[in-house]
């Protein structure tokens, strides 16, 4: 068992805790929803009890609670304008979900959501299905002038086009690949630092004696991997509102 | 996530127990499904049904919530804050304002004040002047009576005194006639002589 104490990859295995199955649909309660639950409690306790006193003057926490609405609010306005605020609920319930489950994932032995990518592509899905289905709603046909670039030659334009499509379809794969390789690779790169450690330190003086490299590193990778936690949920949230802004203005 | 071994066995003792027979397998001992193995776990689309369902219900609970309760609470208080500074800040301006007012209308009084001062003082002065004035004249006026009895008293007393010398001139001159030529003048012809010669 050796070997497995040292698995990177054995973080991200998901374990059934309450098997459920609903039409032939493994829907069971897994670790990863356990920490979904986790991530949306203890997200939705911190914000709803710091704010609880709605001082004048904030407290230490409620006053984070404010930056961090404030924060995302800004955010929204500075890239889809004051038109974009009604979309303001969905980025900031994006941009919390996402941080708090990678700074969740921070912990030893927790599990890390944003890890899986049907997780961060269910979120990105969710932003683009919103850009979609907004944008036809809104500007109707006249959403589609999002591919078409002003001031571009005629003859180039079928080029053109080509290329803002697939932009666009490739937009939900970055969107979603770039928060979960970001937590997929930090967490893997911690762990094997860590298993250094554990291995080293299982051969003698000389090996404890060297374990403190990679202990080093791992500490060092874990405030990484703090600002990564916060960077990505950041971008996430940056990315959804230049969508968004897509769809309440399509003509560039 | 260090070490990951006491997590699964925390996590999923059972399901564990079930896959023992596959401990070759690097994702040996944990809840992966049979069908899974091999697979690296954010890719088995095994888990995918069960993840989305759940996401679906935690995020879209999470989403409610911040929407109904979390939100609209947060930007209550940004904005009561917002305006509590608002107001705070105009009552502070009304308060200015009132204070420049205040310190405008005493220098207004203060400036009256002086004027009136200054008016009550140049009136007293001319009061005082024509007082003054009032009294040297009436000073001057008497002075200028007693002097003119004074000199009417002298005139007389002159006149008096020019008469008596005229009688006296005559009398010494009629003993000097007298005595000189040994006869009696006239006393007219001696007033006469006198009267030639005193002119």
């Amino acid at each position: 068992m050796a070997a497995d104490k040292v698995d990177p990859i054995h973080q991200f295995h998901i374990n059934k805790l309450i098997p459920i199955e609903i039409g032939g649909y493994d829907l069971s309660f897994t670790n990863s929803a356990l920490f979904m639950v986790a991530t949306v409690a203890v997200a939705s306790a911190f914000l709803y009890l710091s704010t609880s006193s709605r001082s004048l003057v904030p407290s230490r926490l409620q006053s984070v609670s404010e930056m961090a609405y404030e924060f995302v609010g800004n955010m929204l306005r500075d890239a889809a304008g004051t038109q974009g605020m009604k979309f303001f609920p969905l980025v900031f319930s994006l941009f919390m979900f996402v941080l708090v489950a990678n700074l969740l994932g921070l912990f030893p032995y927790f599990f890390t959501v944003t890890s899986h990518i049907i997780v961060t592509f269910g979120l990105a899905a969710l932003v683009i299905g919103t850009v979609v289905v907004y944008g036809f709603m809104k500007h109707g046909l006249g959403f589609l002038k999002l591919f078409v670039p002003h001031g571009v030659p005629v003859y180039l334009l079928p080029l053109v086009v080509l290329i803002e499509v697939i932009s666009f379809v490739s937009r939900p794969v970055s969107l979603s690949v770039r928060l979960f390789a970001n937590m997929l690779a930090g967490h893997i790169t911690l762990k094997v630092f860590s298993g250094f450690v554990v291995s080293l330190s299982a051969l003698g003086t000389l090996g404890i004696a060297g374990s403190v490299l990679p202990l080093a590193m791992a500490v060092a990778l874990t405030a990484l991997e703090l600002l990564v936690a916060f960077l990505q949920a950041y971008v996430f949230a940056v990315l959804t509102c230049m969508y968004l802004n897509d769809a309440l203005h399509p003509g560039h | 996530m260090f070490v990951t071994s006491a997590f699964a066995q925390e996590s999923a003792p059972a399901v564990e127990g079930g896959h023992t027979g596959t401990e070759g397998d690097t994702h040996s001992g944990t809840g992966v499904p049979a069908e899974a193995h091999g697979v690296f776990p954010p890719f088995d689309p095994a888990t995918f049904p069960s993840q989305l369902v759940w996401l679906a219900i935690t995020f879209g609970l999470f989403y409610l919530f911040l929407k109904k309760v979390v939100m609209p609470r947060v930007g209550g208080i940004i904005d009561v804050r917002n305006d509590r500074i608002t107001q705070d800040l105009d009552q502070a301006a009304r308060l200015k304002g009132e204070a420049d007012a205040a310190v405008a209308a005493y220098e207004q009084e203060l400036a009256e004040a002086k004027t009136k001062a200054n008016a009550i003082g140049q009136q007293a002065n001319d009061a005082a002047k024509a007082e003054a004035e009032a009294a040297r004249k009436k000073v001057e006026a008497a002075l200028d009576q007693k002097l003119g009895e004074a000199e009417a008293r002298i005139s007389t007393i002159k006149a008096n005194a020019m008469k008596e010398v005229g009688t006296i001139a005559e009398d010494t001159a009629s003993a000097i006639v007298e005595a000189l030529v040994g006869g009696k003048a006239s006393k007219a012809e001696i007033a006469a002589a006198v009267k030639s010669v005193a002119r």
